[in-house]
């Protein structure tokens, strides 16, 4: 087992081989109960941004603008970039990085790629710990990436503060705009590549049915607004809007995302207990013949009363 | 649940370091090693030597995997290797591939590459060796 405690006070120190090992133990599971604690408890609040959007959208070139934007007023920025895993081999192929290599070298940054290992929400199983490590070493903001998104892999909007979704001018009509999933969860739209014919209407549509009145979600309309990451138009603007959003500091908002904080630790101390369980063996053979149903396995794994 | 080292993927950085744009070599491997079950993190073509160490570190890669077709590698491999070192990898795997004479692979043997792939050589190969010689730590 790792030294976790040293390897977090390493990493604070700048020591950038002891945070990316600790990133490492914490994807891989090896740290224990104590460690993760001490990882929240190391927390310096930093701001938690989701960038989100299809696959191709100019996710990663825009966080790579953003990254330079950020530098410039003398931030330290770290960037979890996830890419999906292969459902059938388990391998992956993470290329976020190749777009934001005008970073390396600089000590202010932080890029890691993370494949997702199963998960399905768009992020993977530890991504919230590995972004807590970013943010007990030091960096502010801890940009998420998520993977390519289609409609519903909206899990990002329950752990990032600010979440950005990126479209590219030939996202379709207005009714993609209305439809449930992952425009809903949007704290910004940024309409990407808004150097290509039809990005005006494109936000302009997206902006006219997001303020759409009527419905029982009381949430202002994201303000949409409109990027190329090549040549950097625009990034400034959406830099400021993602501040300004943090600024506001919604208290439902940080209560909805600690209840997810709560949600992930429960799910993974019940699981560890569980899995550990002298018991579990026995559990799982009763299950597989029928002869216990999977809640009570469960309730008795975990010591419930039935 | 505590992940059991030998099943967690092995973590490789696939770079193209110098100047040759010829990178369908460097994607089929990455391709490759992906249905082998690697984790492949995939820099791209024209790196420098500190960029390739750099991304090696943050990124916390067993293997380094360098495609080179340029004929520069006697100048950009060791020097890979060096900054590689000199950020204390010392147990991560640098390895190499592309068009490299074999007067030079002794070279770039006794300069800490610690094996150098020619045309000709399976994807099966080179993930076998990768899971043979990539590091295992707790």
């Amino acid at each position: 087992m790792p030294d976790l405690a040293e390897r977090l006070r390493n990493a604070q120190g700048g020591d950038r081989r002891a945070l990316a090992r600790l990133l490492t133990d914490l994807e891989n599971e090896t740290v224990d109960m104590a460690g993760r604690r001490a990882l929240f408890a190391a927390g310096r609040d930093a701001h938690l941004v989701g960038i989100t959007g299809p696959p191709g959208s100019g996710k990663s070139t825009l966080v790579n603008a953003l990254i330079a934007s950020w530098r410039g007023q003398g931030r330290r920025v770290a960037v979890l970039a996830v890419d999906p895993s292969s459902p059938l081999t388990g391998g992956a192929i993470m290329g976020d990085r190749i777009r934001m290599m005008d970073h390396v070298g600089d000590d202010g940054v932080f890029v890691r790629s993370m494949a997702s290992r199963g998960a399905l929400g768009g992020l993977a199983a530890t991504t919230w710990l590995t972004a807590a490590a970013l943010d007990a070493a030091g960096y502010d903001p801890v940009v998420i990436e998520t993977v390519g998104a289609g409609q519903s892999e909206v899990e990002i909007a329950s752990l990032a503060e600010t979440t950005v979704v990126v479209e590219v001018p030939e996202m379709g009509d207005e009714v993609q705009a209305i439809k449930a999933g992952l425009l809903e969860i949007a704290d910004l739209i940024v309409v990407n590549k808004g150097d290509r014919p039809g990005a005006d209407r494109a936000a302009r549509q997206l902006k006219a049915m997001l303020s759409t009145a009527g419905g029982r979600v009381a949430r202002p309309a994201p303000p949409v607004l409109m990027t190329t990451a090549t040549s950097g138009e625009g990034v400034e603007g959406l830099r400021d809007a993602i501040d300004a959003h943090r600024a506001q500091r919604d208290p439902e908002r940080a209560r909805a995302r600690a209840a997810g904080l709560i949600r992930r630790a429960l799910a993974n101390r019940a699981q560890a207990r569980a899995v550990e369980s002298s018991a579990w063996d026995d559990a799982v053979t009763a299950v597989a013949e029928h002869r216990e149903d999977p809640f009570s396995a469960a309730d008795r794994l975990l010591g419930f009363d039935q | 649940m505590t992940a059991d080292a030998s099943a967690r993927p092995i973590r490789v950085l696939l770079a193209k370091p110098g100047l040759d744009g010829h990178d369908r070599g460097a994607k089929v491997l990455a391709r490759g090693l992906r249905d082998e079950g690697f984790e492949v993190i995939y820099t791209g073509l024209r790196q420098t030597p500190e960029m390739v160490a750099d991304a090696a570190e943050q990124e916390d890669v067993d293997v380094v995997g360098l495609s080179i077709l340029s004929g520069a590698h006697m100048t950009l491999l060791p020097r890979i290797v060096e900054l590689v070192r000199a950020k204390g990898l010392d147990d991560v795997l640098v390895a190499a591939g592309g068009i490299i004479p074999d007067a030079d692979v002794a070279k770039l043997k006794a300069a800490g590459v610690a094996e150098v792939f020619g045309p000709g050589t399976t994807i099966g190969q080179v993930a076998t060796y990768f899971r043979e010689h990539a590091r295992r730590r707790a």
